[in-house]
Formats: C-alpha cells, sequence, structure tokens
C-alpha cells in the first residue's frame, strides 16, 4: 500500500464519488449475480450521486430503487445473498442503517454461525457516514466503531481514492456480510487514480506516511487531517508515522504492534465519541501487544461527547480537527 | 406434488399422512418438554402443541426446490419439511450431531438440504429474508415458492409491513403464513391489534388473502394448495392466516396467568390431532389399530433419536470461533 502509483501519465484525475461509481459499474459488469439496491439509487441517482447513470446503463432489474423500509430490504438482501445473488445495499447513510440493524446484528452477522456453517451471506452494504455538512445530530453519526464490535461481520473505511475504487470488488468476493462506510466529507475528495486500478486486499492496515518519532492511527475521513497534522509536526522536526487502519474488523495489529514499537508513542484519531470508541480497542490492543515498547501513554483524539450539532463553528469544535491532533502529538513527545 | 387439483384428495394413504406428520411432531415435542424437566434440553423451548396442522397441511404441498423461512416455534415445521429427526433432537442437545452444529439450538434449525432457513427468534425478523430469497429466484428467473410463518404477533412489526410491501411491490413468489394463535405470548390479540382480521390487512397491499380455521388440517391443505398455485402461476405473493391455538405455555417459563384454564380445555377439544383422528374412525377411514400402529412407529423412532442424541458428542470447545467467517483467518 506504500507504493507511490507507477507514472503521473498512466493515471486519471477523479474524485471519491467516481471511484466509487467506477467500483459498482465493473462490479455489475463483472458478475451478473451483482446488483444494487437502496433509497434513491436508481432514478435520482444516489443521495450523493454515486449512483448517477448506472440506472440508464443497467436498467431497473439491476438498479433497484426502493421504498423506505431500510430494515426490510437490508434483510431482503440477506436472503439474495443466501440465495446466490451478490447484492450491494445502499443504506444511504449510517444514521438510517440504524433502522437496518436488527438486519445487519441478528441476521447477517448470525445465521453463519447458527446454522453451524450451512448458510452464509456474501452481501455488501454500503453507506455515508460522518459529520461535516452541518447536518446536525441525526444526520451526522460516525457509528463505524460500533459496527466493528460485531462478530460475523467486516467493517471497511475507505479514505483514499484507490480504496474507493478497490475495496468494493472485494467485498463482494468475500464469502461474508462486508460493511463500507464511505466518509460523506471525501465524496468530492480528487486525486490521481492508476489507470487500470483494481481490487485491494481488505485484510491490511496502510502505513500512509512513514515516520521515526509517533505512530498517529486513524482511518476513514480523519486521514487527510491527520497527514496534513503529520505535515504540520513535521516543520517542528516531528517525524510522525501515519497508519491508516483501513479495515476496522477485523483489526490489523501487527501494523499497529509494528509501527508503535518503532515510534514508542501512539495517538489515535478516531470521529467517533471517545467513550466505547474503536479508538479505545485499538489503544487496548497496544497495552495488550506493545504496552512495554511504549514512552508515553496512548493519547486518543476523538469526536466530543455531544449530539453533533448544527451550527458550523460548534461542529466544527465536536469532531476532530487539525490543531487538536498537532496538540496531541506535541502533548506526546513532551514539547 | 404437482396435482393441480385444489379438492381434498382423501385417499387412506393420504389421511394416514397427514395424521402422521402430526403426530410426529406432537409426539416429539412432548418427549421434549419430558427431556427439559429432566435438564437435557436447555434454554428457551417452544412448543408448537394445538399448531400442527398449519405445518401439515401447508408443508407438503411445496415442492422440493421450495424455501421455508420459520420462526423460533419451528420444531414442527422443520420435521414435516423433512429435517432429520435424529439432527433436530441432537440440536435440541446442542450435540455435534444436531441440524445447526449445536450452536443453533431448538430456535435455531437449520437445513440447507431441504431450503430450510431456519428457526428465527427475533419476531418479524424472518419476513425480510423471505423476501430477498425470493427475490433472487425472481432475478434468477427460478420458478421456486418461499414460504414465511409468523406468528400474529409479528403483524405489529414495522418489518412485516416493510415485507409485505416489498413482496407486493416486486411481485415476489412469497407464501405468507400467519399462524394467528391468538397470544403474542401474553399479549392477547385484542389487546395488541386495532384490526384483529388480520388477513384483511394484506389488501392494503394489493396481495390475495384469506383466512382459514387453522385446527382443520384438511381445510388448511385445501386454502395452502390454492394458495401455493395462485403464487407459483402469478409470481405474486399471497396471504394465508391459519387461526389456531397454542395449548402449552408460550415457553418452559410462561405461568400462563393471561388465560383461563377453561378457554385452553375448550380449544384442547377441538385440536387438530383428536378431531382429524375422531372424524377418521366415524368415517372409517383409519381404524384404531391403524393408528396404534402409526403411535408405535413413531415412538420407535422417537426412542431411536434420543439414542442418537444420547451418544452424539459434544462439539469440541476448541472449535468455538469456527463457522463466524468463512475463513479461520478473519476472525
Amino acid at each position: 500500500m506504500n507504493s507511490k502509483p507507477a507514472a503521473q501519465s498512466a493515471a486519471v484525475e477523479t474524485t471519491y464519488r467516481e471511484a466509487v461509481r467506477q467500483a459498482i459499474r465493473d462490479a455489475m459488469l463483472r458478475d451478473d449475480r451483482v446488483f444494487l439496491m437502496g433509497e434513491d439509487v436508481g432514478r435520482y441517482g444516489g443521495c450523493y450521486a454515486v449512483s448517477k447513470g448506472l440506472f440508464d446503463e443497467f436498467g431497473p432489474k439491476r438498479i433497484l430503487d426502493t421504498p423506505l423500509s431500510e430494515s426490510g430490504f437490508t434483510g431482503a438482501g440477506i436472503g439474495a445473498a443466501m440465495a446466490g445473488m451478490r447484492p450491494i445495499v445502499e443504506l444511504m447513510t449510517v444514521n438510517f442503517s440504524l433502522l437496518a440493524l436488527d438486519q445487519i446484528l441478528n441476521n447477517a452477522a448470525t445465521i453463519r454461525h447458527m446454522s453451524g456453517g450451512q448458510f452464509g451471506v456474501p452481501l455488501v452494504i454500503r453507506m455515508a457516514t460522518g459529520a461535516g455538512k452541518q447536518l446536525a445530530a441525526q444526520h451526522s453519526h460516525s457509528l463505524e466503531g460500533w459496527y466493528a464490535h460485531i462478530p460475523g461481520i467486516k467493517v471497511l473505511a475507505p479514505a483514499t481514492i484507490e480504496d474507493a475504487r478497490g475495496m468494493l470488488w472485494s467485498a463482494l468476493e468475500d464469502p461474508d456480510p462486508v460493511l463500507i462506510f464511505e466518509n460523506v466529507m471525501l465524496y468530492n475528495r480528487t486525486g490521481r487514480l492508476p489507470d487500470g486500478a483494481d481490487a485491494v486486499q481488505i485484510d491490511q492496515a496502510a502505513v500512509r506516511r512513514p515516520g521515526e518519532n509517533i505512530s498517529l492511527i486513524t482511518y476513514g475521513g480523519s486521514l487527510w487531517k491527520t497527514l496534513e497534522a503529520a505535515e504540520t509536526l513535521a516543520k517542528d522536526g516531528i517525524d510522525a508515522e501515519v497508519i491508516d487502519l483501513r479495515t476496522l474488523r477485523p483489526l490489523d495489529e501487527d501494523t499497529i504492534v509494528a509501527s508503535v514499537s518503532k515510534t514508542r508513542r501512539a495517538i489515535i484519531v478516531d470521529e467517533g465519541w471517545r467513550s466505547g470508541s474503536l479508538a479505545a480497542e485499538v489503544s487496548a490492543r497496544i497495552m495488550e501487544r506493545a504496552f512495554w515498547n511504549l514512552d508515553m501513554p496512548v493519547g486518543r483524539v476523538c469526536s466530543a461527547e455531544v449530539p453533533i450539532p448544527y451550527a458550523r463553528h460548534l461542529e466544527e469544535a465536536s469532531i476532530p480537527q487539525v490543531p487538536q491532533i498537532v496538540a496531541a502529538a506535541r502533548a506526546a513527545m513532551g514539547v | 406434488m404437482n396435482d393441480r387439483s385444489e379438492k381434498p384428495r382423501l385417499t387412506r394413504e393420504h389421511v394416514l399422512d397427514l395424521l402422521r406428520h402430526m403426530l410426529r411432531v406432537r409426539m416429539f415435542e412432548d418427549r421434549c418438554a419430558q427431556l427439559y424437566t429432566q435438564e437435557k434440553i436447555r434454554g428457551f423451548l417452544h412448543l408448537y402443541d394445538g399448531e400442527e396442522a398449519v405445518a401439515a397441511g401447508i408443508i407438503p404441498v411445496l415442492s422440493d426446490q421450495d424455501r421455508v423461512v420459520a420462526t423460533y416455534r419451528e420444531h414442527g415445521h422443520a420435521l414435516v419439511r423433512g429435517v432429520g429427526m435424529d439432527s433436530v433432537m441432537a440440536e435440541m442437545y446442542g450435540k455435534r450431531d444436531g441440524c445447526s452444529g449445536g450452536r443453533g439450538g431448538s430456535m435455531h434449525l437449520f437445513d440447507a438440504e431441504t431450503n430450510f432457513y431456519g428457526g428465527n427468534a427475533i419476531v418479524g425478523g424472518g419476513l425480510p429474508l423471505a423476501v430477498g430469497l425470493a427475490l433472487a429466484d425472481r432475478l434468477q428467473e427460478e420458478g421456486r415458492v418461499t414460504a414465511s410463518f409468523f406468528g400474529e404477533g409479528a403483524v405489529a412489526e414495522g418489518e412485516f409491513h416493510e415485507s409485505l410491501n416489498l413482496a407486493a411491490l416486486w411481485r415476489l413468489p412469497v407464501l405468507f403464513v400467519c399462524e394467528n394463535n391468538r397470544y403474542a405470548m401474553g399479549t392477547a390479540l385484542e389487546i395488541s391489534e386495532s384490526e384483529t382480521d388480520i388477513h384483511a390487512k394484506a389488501a392494503a397491499y394489493n396481495i390475495s388473502s384469506e383466512a382459514v380455521d387453522g385446527m382443520d388440517v384438511v381445510a388448511v391443505e385445501t386454502a395452502a394448495k390454492r394458495a401455493i398455485h395462485t403464487v407459483r402461476d402469478t409470481g405474486k405473493p399471497y396471504f394465508l392466516e391459519c387461526r389456531t391455538y397454542r395449548f402449552r405455555a408460550h415457553s418452559m417459563f410462561d405461568a400462563q396467568l393471561y388465560r383461563d384454564k377453561a378457554e385452553v380445555e375448550e380449544w384442547r377439544g377441538r385440536g387438530p390431532i383428536v378431531r382429524f383422528q375422531g372424524w377418521l374412525l366415524e368415517n372409517e377411514l383409519a381404524h384404531p389399530e391403524d393408528i396404534a400402529g402409526i403411535e408405535s412407529e413413531i415412538r420407535a423412532e422417537i426412542d431411536r433419536v434420543v439414542a442418537f442424541a444420547e451418544a452424539s458428542e459434544w462439539e469440541p470447545v476448541e472449535t468455538l470461533t469456527e463457522h463466524v467467517y468463512a475463513m479461520e483467518a478473519a476472525q
């Protein structure tokens, strides 16, 4: 994951949104069993315009507009997956996924185990996540960490355009249910996607910036803030290593432990609330496996313990931002 | 089962089959209740006692390719569907030879071979699954029917309404079977539903429906044939309400404070087995020795499966985390 794109000429400028669309389109072309269903994915083109044009290309049998029945159509995705299809269910946003939680937790995550391995659920569920668009408390949740609590599912958080393009196919090939969380602040992000970009592995974290002095561990929408913080720290002579978890369940402990054992300091940046967060889990794993390599307690930069407010300055103050990450890293370095 | 006739086919052989299905479920569960008091079976145990005519009347009308989604009161559905009684009993014990490898128990019987998609222990949780199975069949142009069983308690759940709407909207081959036993645990129908004529609700989703006396196996079978033929011919869903009654407690932990003993006794008097058996004898479609013969065969089968479950091994604890993901590495 460290490799740079081969040559500038062999890359195209694109957006995260377009990368997700290309991933869906590619999957539909590769495998007849793949279909997309969700609220407004067809005629409307997707709430975040991710599936724009796909209805015209693939028709109503493969791009299914659903009623507002999150539990119903998520359960239908589970049933269809059990009967041989490879559905992509779009839940529009993580906020609405709560209406489908029964199906995700009680059916998708349990059926393989409850049936003694007789039935599997090769289903992909995509949804937008995160705050930053002034949508207030009911439309700004970051619950990836919650979902990562559940055995039986896998949880992905593509932060880069390569991962937005490449994770979907790997998720569809997985025999178990995979949830993909796309941070809303990333859809407009532009970048260069190597020509012929294809599936990527979904088992390992990535070192997005190698460094020697401190490990900044993050995922999803916070990756870019963390990388920016690392550049600020570099000006102070602090060489931060930035780890992008990519897969929140199962966690790639080895990459985390290797990094922390080298830098001896760790800050976890997580847009979830601090209490019971994924950051808490990562911290505990570091304690379990790298405690004696630490020079400082593990630090965390998480969201404030508040329903995300509407007003811009309040919203900004409630989720991790670059200055907080920089400050936490400096404190850990004792400067 | 390609018989397209909806008329009851009351040959001696057929009526004895219907009776055998019901007796097999009843006697199996009677033994389960005993085994529960002996602590051989633990956890929740929800008995189908009184409702046997529903599974016996409907499931044999389905073809082998059709699919069944059931509830946590599903021993009867599994047995009638053809899940081996030995593997069902071993599952009740929590043994490795159980149909779910001892990981499901009474409420989660699964069997891929007979397209039995499980007992589901969240009320209403199986309906969206049934819709999805039927959606896959529609997309893959398979002529299968998915039968989705649920109690009248599920009718109050949002998933019920979402599922009926989706099935009708997308023209999916689902047979919705409401087993209306009048009590959602201890809550009577009258105090949980504003409209107690449950099958009438299907009309709001443009789904054809009917209600049938769920204590009469012949009536259930006749309605099931009509319903399943309609689903197969039209590709559209159909709603069958079977009005029935649960003779025993909701589970083994239920003191039944919510209903009179007299009410239970009255329903017992028109129980599906006693009534059908009486009718067969009266009309000389069966003789007492036929019934005694069937009962003794079933008793022998039950003795065999109890011995099988007793002898079956426990799943080694080292395998605890198997079947969470397809590949061990994902743990």
